[in-house]
């Protein structure tokens, strides 16, 4: 076997077998090589752009950027209700260990084991309590194509039931557990975001009320989204995440405040933390909402009516006042007690508390009783009778009636007397408001009253008292408001029917009315000064009154001035709804009655003339004692200084509910009102004398 | 045979050219051998930064220096150490268990000062120097059963250690070592029928049968890995989490790469193991096809040298060592490779001189300089054959 021997490659020759065995060693390595870079042509040249893509998705989440709220302020610019940026906890319940997606009831009932382990753990981590306890799940059911409200009682941890009241109906509601955690707590949790599956710590944005319990039921709260309100027309599409206004201001003009939530891409390593954002649509900020609310006047109110309402009998803890412009229907102060601190519901709150807030032992300071607040007038409804005797002619300016201290009816012999048993002797109707003579207005009561038959409707005072509002709700931008009631035969006709069947099945009797039957002379009387079975809120009374004093205009109370963009330089939209209405009263009539008004506030024996007397404005005001069966008075005084006066007219309504006579505990609530108005002081708090219904 | 008397010739007296022996390497060898070095070090310097950059490029230097002291010396007698080598594979690779602190749940590497020692990795070499020594010793009896069975039984003790570390890629390592060694002995075709037939009865029993009769040779991990890249689409969360993420790496590269500061599937984490077993697909993200493809033909090029030297060696020893060397290059090459785009089981088997790692990256550079010696020897004999000629 010879081979050629190369000069420079000497090497020996190669057996026939070793030479095989190189050849397929090579091939095979070749055949790999070939193999590999086939797939890796295949990989990176034929398919790059998928896994271009795929590499994108997975480092990439996209991550709902929440818009902050638009701020509340007040008529000056004070911010009322402010959006700040917090931390926060959140659970989404679609990446639990075991993930809950439109779980039942019983599914919520019992979370599996995993989930239940890591809300320990969780809860461990911010010290939140693992007992079980009370949980409140609401959900909705549909029966015959309507939505019923179910609640289910469950017993569960907190943030158990945290997650079961977001997801229960919304699956993908996220729940909140937490908000303005700590840094470290927070920085524990992001680097174990391994450890605490579906536990986000977004940036959120929480309302926050500077005025803690200042105007808290005007302003309202917000709240995650329900299943129901989603089904609402204002809040159609909506993620279910959202956070709108659930109550006051917040709810009335949500679509302005709420701002558009962004998106952004958010790029994550292998186990989620956050490494870099790519925003995508930049979240917008809600409008503000400029009101007519005057934070000092407000300040005031509540201070004030809170001193009123402490020296109250025990158990009477309730009262309310609106301070309103006559011209226009700008609510400039408007408080309602007992209040509460709205910012707690910018946190998850336990279900006790919640009960505690609405609950009638704590005098439901969730309720605006301004505006929700339904009460009988007493005698503040005697401008409106003295309206309805003059404009339908049973009554004259110049016409007198001989108070005796005491009205008897013509039939049956029953009489009425004045509070406390005075006469007053000779009485025009001027002097009649002046003193507030009850049996004056009996008198005109019972003239007033028409034939029930042929009147269902009733005669001239319920006409009348429809044509200044009362009965009816005043439209004012807040929700729940309420309408009243007036006393009319076709109302008595309907309620004595329910009456009647109530006691036939219960053998008791029910709590509308004190005695069924047909409309008598007697319940005309009775709504003559404002007693028995009409209902208002303290609002209808301002806009009835401030009628009187802009000339017969039946405003429409607004509290939203305009909508400004976000930094509040620029007005978007003006709030200035039209007037409800116009009556016609003569102005003979009007001047008498504002006469009497005048007096009532001024002059030696008005009713109110020792709180008001020594105030340096011209005020025009009407004392009111409400009687309810069973329980202390209920104290009202409504005032104005109209615009012929000053440049800032102002009508001022204040109810203490067991306060007793209005001159005593109301009146100087609204002094001190009027005086914070026009003086920017408050001035002494004058308890007023008079003891008059 | 022919094959044996081919290779087992006298080594002719080579002291007097000694001191320019050195000159006598295999420059493509080193050509192939530095650039991936160099490419690793540059990949793992803008992927991870220079704290594993610099101490991969050390291990470098180190293992250069290495390599250049093996290179001259005449691998022949280390031959003569061959028992004591062979004592040293099997005592450091049980030492493991004794001194090793566990780390993700396994014990391989041994702390010294300044350095881990990996014996598993330092074994590969060992045991090719020592199994082509027993193979010598039964030069002329390299076709006879006993001798493979011998053989393979020597491969088998060290594997099983390893196996238990655990480590199955450093295993099967030893056995490509020893097939590759035996086919270039000139073992038959029918006793390298019946080994084959032997390792698919072994991989039945341990994958399939054993299991099924609650005897679990291997961790579950071990199964789901090897078995893995066969469906790899069917969970991919678990186990064939690796394959997918690396998958993507690499087909994001696309044509020329995304430049390593911007691979995010290795920058991010998503990628498993980056720096060691996965580097392949830190490669194809941040330079593409062409990246890999240059990596590829580095390696290729290494492994025509080894076979090239393989063939050109003055003795079976050396044959037998560069048959060894080789069989450990391709089957790291081809299992890791494999394994990044998804064509091989998941095995911990560290790409040659790529994968960041000391005792990997020295323990090649030792390989790399006893095939430098086997040239350096075999162009020095060719030399001395050829003067004899001439003279």
């Amino acid at each position: 076997m010879i081979q050629p021997q190369l000069p420079d490659d000497r090497r020996p020759p190669l057996t026939p077998q070793l030479a095989l065995r190189v050849t397929l060693i090579g091939g095979f390595a070749l055949t790999m090589f070939a193999i590999v870079l086939f797939r890796l042509w295949f990989l990176q040249v034929l398919s790059g752009n998928q896994y271009v893509a795929q590499a994108k998705q997975n480092r990439t989440r996209k991550v709902l950027v929440a818009a902050p709220r638009g701020e509340i302020v007040d008529r000056n610019g004070a911010v009322l209700v402010r959006s700040r940026q917090a931390t926060a906890v959140q659970i989404v319940p679609t990446q639990l260990p075991v993930p809950v997606k439109d779980p039942t009831i019983a599914d919520l009932r019992s979370p599996p084991a995993a989930d239940r382990a890591l809300y320990a753990r969780l809860a461990g981590v911010l010290g939140i309590s693992t007992a079980t306890q009370k949980c409140k799940v609401i959900g909705y059911k549909q029966v015959h194509g309507k939505s019923f409200k179910v609640i289910h009682r469950l017993r569960l941890p907190l943030i158990a039931c945290d997650v079961a009241q977001a997801v229960y109906g919304l699956p993908y509601a996220d729940a909140t557990v937490a908000t303005d955690v700590k840094q470290d707590v927070l920085f524990y949790l992001k680097e174990r975001h391994a450890a605490f599956p579906g536990v986000g710590e977004p940036q959120v944005y929480l309302t926050s009320y500077p005025g803690s319990t200042l105007a808290a039921q005007v302003l309202g709260t917000v709240g995650p989204v329900t299943k129901a309100e989603l089904g609402q027309s204002q809040f159609r599409g909506l993620p279910q995440s959202s956070v709108v206004g659930q109550t006051g201001l917040e709810y009335y003009y949500d679509r302005y405040l709420r701002g558009v939530d962004g998106a952004e891409q958010v790029e994550v390593d292998s186990v989620g933390n956050p490494i870099r954002v790519l925003p995508q649509k930049p979240a917008i900020a809600g409008n503000t909402l400029k009101t007519s609310l005057d934070l000092g006047l407000q300040k005031i109110g509540q201070a004030s009516l809170a001193q009123s309402i402490s020296g109250n009998t025990p158990g009477g803890a309730g009262g309310a006042f609106v301070a309103m412009d006559p011209q226009n229907g700008q609510i400039y102060a408007m408080g309602s007690l007992p209040s509460y601190d709205p910012n707690i519901f910018t946190k998850p709150i336990s279900q006790s508390v919640y009960n505690g807030l609405i609950s009638a032992t704590s005098g439901d300071p969730l309720n605006n009783r301004a505006v929700d607040g339904l009460y009988p007038t007493g005698s503040t409804f005697k401008p409106i009778t003295a309206t309805a005797a003059l404009e339908s002619g049973v009554w004259s300016l110049s016409d007198t009636y001989d108070d005796t201290g005491q009205y008897c009816f013509t039939q049956g012999g029953l009489c009425l007397h004045n509070a406390g048993n005075v006469a007053n002797g000779s009485l025009d109707l001027v002097s009649a408001i002046k003193v507030s003579d009850d049996v004056f207005f009996y008198n005109l009561g019972a003239k007033l009253n028409v034939d029930p038959q042929t009147h269902p409707l009733g005669g001239p005072l319920q006409q009348w008292a429809r044509l200044f509002g009362i009965g009816r709700s005043t439209g004012i931008d807040l929700p729940y408001e309420a309408s009243g009631n007036l006393p009319d035969p076709k109302w008595r006709a309907a309620i004595s029917r329910v009456e009647v069947q109530y006691e036939k099945k219960h053998h008791t009797g029910c709590c509308t009315i004190a005695y069924p039957g047909p409309w008598t002379v007697g319940d005309n009387v009775n709504l003559a000064v404002g007693q028995g079975d009409v209902l208002v809120t303290p609002l209808q009374l301002a806009v009835a009154y401030s009628a009187i004093a802009n000339g017969g205009t039946i405003v429409r109370p607004h509290i939203g001035l305009q909508v400004e963009n976000n930094i509040g330089d620029k007005a978007l939209q003006k709030i200035d709804p039209p007037a409800a209405g116009h009556i016609n009263i003569n102005p003979a009539y009007l001047d008498a009655i504002r006469t009497g008004l005048r007096q009532a506030a001024s002059a030696p024996g008005g009713t109110s003339a020792s709180v008001m007397g020594s105030f340096p404005m011209p005020v025009y005001g009407k004392t009111g004692t409400a009687q309810h069966v069973g329980q202390n008075d209920q104290a009202w005084y409504v005032c104005f200084v109209p615009a012929t006066a000053t440049s800032k007219p102002i009508t001022v309504v204040v109810t203490v509910e067991k306060g007793g006579f209005g001159a005593v505990a109301a009146a100087p609530v609204a002094r001190q009102i009027l005086s914070q108005w026009f003086t920017s002081k408050p001035g002494p708090y004058l308890a007023g004398t008079s003891k008059t219904l | 045979m022919s094959l044996t008397t081919h290779l087992h010739r006298a080594t002719p007296d080579t002291s007097e050219i000694r001191p320019r022996a050195i000159f006598l390497f295999d420059p493509l060898l080193a050509l192939a051998a530095i650039g991936l070095v160099v490419f690793s070090v540059v990949t793992l310097r803008s992927a991870f930064g220079s704290s594993f950059s610099d101490r991969q490029a050390a291990y470098a230097v180190v293992g250069t220096v290495l390599a250049v002291v093996l290179a001259r010396i005449d691998y022949t007698r280390v031959r003569e150490y061959r028992y004591g080598l062979y004592a040293v594979l099997i005592a450091s690779n049980i030492a493991v268990f004794a001194f090793a602190p566990p780390t993700l749940g396994a014990q391989r590497r041994i702390p010294f000062p300044f350095i881990q020692v990996q014996p598993s990795e330092l074994a590969k070499v060992l045991l090719v120097v020592t199994l082509a020594a027993f193979a010598v010793d039964r030069a002329r009896r390299l076709h006879e059963r006993q001798t493979t069975g011998r053989i393979m039984l020597l491969a088998l003790a060290p594997a099983l250690l390893v196996i238990a570390q655990p480590d199955l890629g450093t295993a099967l390592t030893f056995v490509a070592i020893s097939v590759t060694l035996l086919f270039f002995a000139g073992t038959s075709w029918k006793q390298l029928t019946a080994l084959a037939a032997l390792f698919v009865t072994a991989t039945v029993m341990v994958l399939v049968v054993a299991p099924s009769l609650g005897v679990h040779v291997l961790k579950p991990y071990q199964v789901q890995r090897l078995t893995g890249f066969l469906h790899p689409s069917a969970n991919p969360r678990s186990q064939t989490y690796q394959i997918n993420q690396s998958i993507i790496a690499i087909g994001s590269g696309q044509k020329t790469g995304t430049g390593v500061a911007n691979a995010t599937q290795t920058t991010l984490g998503y990628l498993p193991e980056p720096q060691t077993d996965f580097i392949f697909a830190v490669v194809g993200e941040g330079y593409g096809f062409a990246g890999a493809a240059l990596v590829l033909l580095l390696y290729a090029l290494l492994i025509w040298r080894a076979l090239r030297i393989l063939t050109m060696a003055k003795n079976l020893y050396g044959a037998l060592i560069a048959a060894g060397i080789l069989g450990m290059l391709m089957f790291q090459v081809f299992v890791n490779v494999g394994m990044t785009i998804g064509i091989m089981p998941i095995t911990g088997v560290p790409l040659p001189l790529m994968s960041y790692g000391g005792s990997s990256v020295l323990v090649t550079f030792i390989a790399l300089g006893l095939l430098q010696s086997i040239h350096i020897q075999a162009r020095i004999a060719a030399a001395g054959k050829g003067r004899a000629l001439l003279s």
